[in-house]
């Protein structure tokens, strides 16, 4: 917990003085009409980075107690992770139903080892069912790939 | 003097177009309660870009009633499955799950969806009451007591939202900070974009909310393991109606932990605190303290009504001043600004109709809620049952559907990740996620208040102190603020040990 609390405390010190750079170039005092664009920015920066200095401060002084998250519990988390993020980048070439028909039926198959005709069944039925809700029903456009645009969509 | 508001209300309410998107919203709410890493909140966040095209009174109706929903919903997995949806349903874990183990669960659920019932109608009836008045004074209110009780807001989760209140307050910023990313509508500056044209649109709230409370959630509740797993329960009319027999022994209970509900319900991150306060009067003025923890009923009553009674609060400030009182009224605060309506005191004036039809339909939803539930109990627990490896790429999916519906950008799925990511992590160390929704939804309007307050005092800060209102309310923001350093060196002076901490809100 120590290392990550330090690392979270850093990053959050890095993004005030990155926001405090931005506001200082924007003009953090008054302007013709008001306060200028880097006011607010300025203050709510410089409030972080103080507190997480403090919160930094303190985490250092503690000693190492139990991690932050265990290899037994790290697995899982990433099996969540990266098999969503791989949806994302398909999502861009192929569209949202055809990538997400791929994830869920890659997903069944490798963490729930159902059988292929269970996979194929609901993982095709589950995106023709998210088609015709919501490019059919509610008209709300996802973004589509060669197979839609095969097909006339 | 509100009847015939309230009646007005009820024929909106009752069009049989409305009646039909409560009883949608209450499913889909006690499905997405029911369901891991979908709550409240990101329900509603997700099927928000769904009402765009909606009459505006339908469309808070199904997105409270989806609130609704998620609020029972969470009270299955916490009785069946061990499982706290919320933190405010942690209590009711305590004596529920024993319950289930002993084969009560019916009598459990039964006990605390009426709660829930009793508690959301308490405050439902003083909102009914006190919103108009509440709205007729914030009327008067100007930036400068805008501001205020933004500031008001903000300290509540900082001295009364439990865990580090440091940590609290870094939340927070990096909300208002992340909201002031993107254009800045009063100079015409670009602000923290750094010459990326996708940063220009700022970060949406309703992908933070999907990606911190979705994604995060699942993360969290992946690490023991890749499965859900809980007991079984039989419902029947028979149980409902045999438990309803001993509920009105509770009376106290109930009444208590109304009060205790509403009271600390309209204040932001209430709900936590006022069921586990709830439990523990509850318990203190028992007749049989030591049954507590192993199956009371009461201890199901105590937290549920208190519980629910904090979340309808939340709405209070919600329709009169502008200012959400739990993350998930922020999300319905945002749908109110998309559809078009002004949030705050002239909602009253200016669109009656909504206000009363939604008040009113508070009434009809937590009435279909309840019967629904209690009839349909079964098959919304059937669907944990559903194996995890089909369960947890289908919520993936839809929350990736609903970050993109908001834009129609790529971009925002990526963010959802982050946020996802940002969620699990600040959720590991103890930065709460709900006071940063929050700032998220707010930091335009709090921005603009606190610039039109100094353009009025031409830069001075006096006139939050110096104007009477204001100066109440940032007396007692200040007083709120600064609560975790008074508390230590209070029970110092008087001798009392310092109290369990209790879990935060999210």
């Amino acid at each position: 917990m120590r290392a990550a609390d330090l690392v979270t405390a850093g990053a959050l010190m890095l993004v005030a003085g990155v926001v405090i750079v931005d506001a200082a170039r924007l003009g953090i005092g008054w302007g013709t009409d008001g306060p200028k664009s880097g006011f607010f920015p300025f203050w709510l920066a410089l409030l972080m980075g103080a507190v997480s200095a403090v919160t930094f401060g303190r985490a250092l002084a503690r000693r190492r107690q139990r991690p932050f998250v265990s290899r037994a519990q790290l697995g899982p988390v990433l099996k969540v992770i990266w098999p969503a993020a791989a949806l994302v980048v398909v999502t861009q070439f192929v569209g949202l139903y055809v990538a997400s028909a791929l994830y869920t039926g890659f997903y069944m198959r490798w963490i729930g080892r159902h059988r292929w005709g269970t996979v194929v069944g609901l993982s095709v039925g589950i995106a023709v069912a998210a088609f015709l809700l919501f490019e059919k029903w509610f008209l709300v456009p996802m973004p589509k790939g060669p197979l839609e645009a095969w097909l006339g969509h | 003097m509100g009847l015939e508001n309230l009646f007005l209300g009820f024929q909106i309410a009752f069009t049989p177009f409305n009646l039909f998107i409560a009883v949608l919203g209450i499913t889909l709410g006690t499905v997405i309660g029911v369901l891991p890493g979908l709550g409240g909140a990101n329900g509603v966040a997700i099927l928000l870009p769904l009402t765009f095209t909606m009459p505006p009174t339908s469309a808070i109706i199904l997105l409270t009633s989806i609130y609704w929903g998620a609020l029972f919903g969470g009270a299955i997995t916490s009785v069946l499955f061990n499982i706290p949806g919320e933190p405010w349903s942690v209590a009711t874990t305590f004596d529920g799950y024993p319950l289930a183990r002993q084969g009560q669960g019916g009598q459990a659920l039964t006990a605390a969806f009426t709660s829930s019932f009793v508690g959301a109608l308490f405050s439902i009836v003083l909102i009914t009451f006190f919103a108009p008045l509440l709205a007729e004074i914030a009327l008067k209110f100007g930036p400068p007591e805008f501001f205020a009780i933004q500031l008001l807001t903000f300290s509540s989760f900082v001295g009364l939202g439990g865990g580090n209140p440091l940590k609290s307050l870094v939340s927070i910023l990096l909300g208002f900070i992340l909201a002031t990313v993107g254009l800045d509508i009063v100079t015409g500056q670009l602000r923290l974009t750094f010459g990326f044209t996708d940063l220009m649109k700022g970060f949406d709230f309703i992908v933070a909310v999907i990606g911190l409370f979705g994604i995060g959630e699942i993360l969290l509740s992946v690490e023991e393991g890749l499965q859900f797993r809980g007991a079984t329960t039989r419902m029947n009319l028979r149980v409902v109606l045999d438990t309803w027999k001993i509920l009105p022994r509770y009376w106290r209970t109930f009444v208590r932990g109304s009060v205790i509900g509403f009271w600390m319900g309209f204040k932001p991150g209430g709900a936590t605190p006022a069921s586990f306060m709830s439990y523990a009067f509850a318990k203190r003025f028992s007749r049989h303290p030591e049954r507590f923890g192993k199956g009371e009923l009461e201890g199901i009553v105590a937290p549920e009504t208190a519980a629910h009674a904090a979340g309808v609060a939340a709405m209070l400030p919600m329709i009169t001043l502008g200012i959400p009182g739990s993350p998930t009224a922020a999300v319905m605060l945002g749908g109110l600004i998309i559809w078009g309506l002004q949030p705050g005191p002239m909602l009253f004036k200016e669109n009656p109709d909504f206000v009363w039809g939604l008040i009113a339909s508070m009434y009809t939803g937590n009435v279909i809620g309840v019967l629904m539930v209690l009839a349909f109990v079964p098959f919304f627990a059937a669907i944990l049952k559903i194996p995890f490896a089909i369960l947890t790429p289908l919520i993936v999916v839809v929350c990736a559907i609903g970050s993109y519906a908001v834009h129609n950008s790529m971009i925002d799925i990526w963010y959802m990740l982050v946020f996802g990511v940002i969620g699990y992590v600040f959720k590991k160390l103890d930065y709460p996620l709900a006071p940063l929704v929050l700032a998220l939804v707010l930091g335009d309007l709090a921005e603009n208040a606190l610039r039109q307050s100094l353009i009025m005092s031409q830069g001075s800060l006096a006139i939050f102190v110096t104007r009477p209102i204001a100066g109440v309310i940032t007396a007692l923001a200040v007083f709120f603020f600064a609560l975790p350093l008074l508390t230590p060196w209070w029970r110092r002076l008087r001798g009392v040990p310092s109290p369990p901490p209790v879990p935060r809100e999210t």
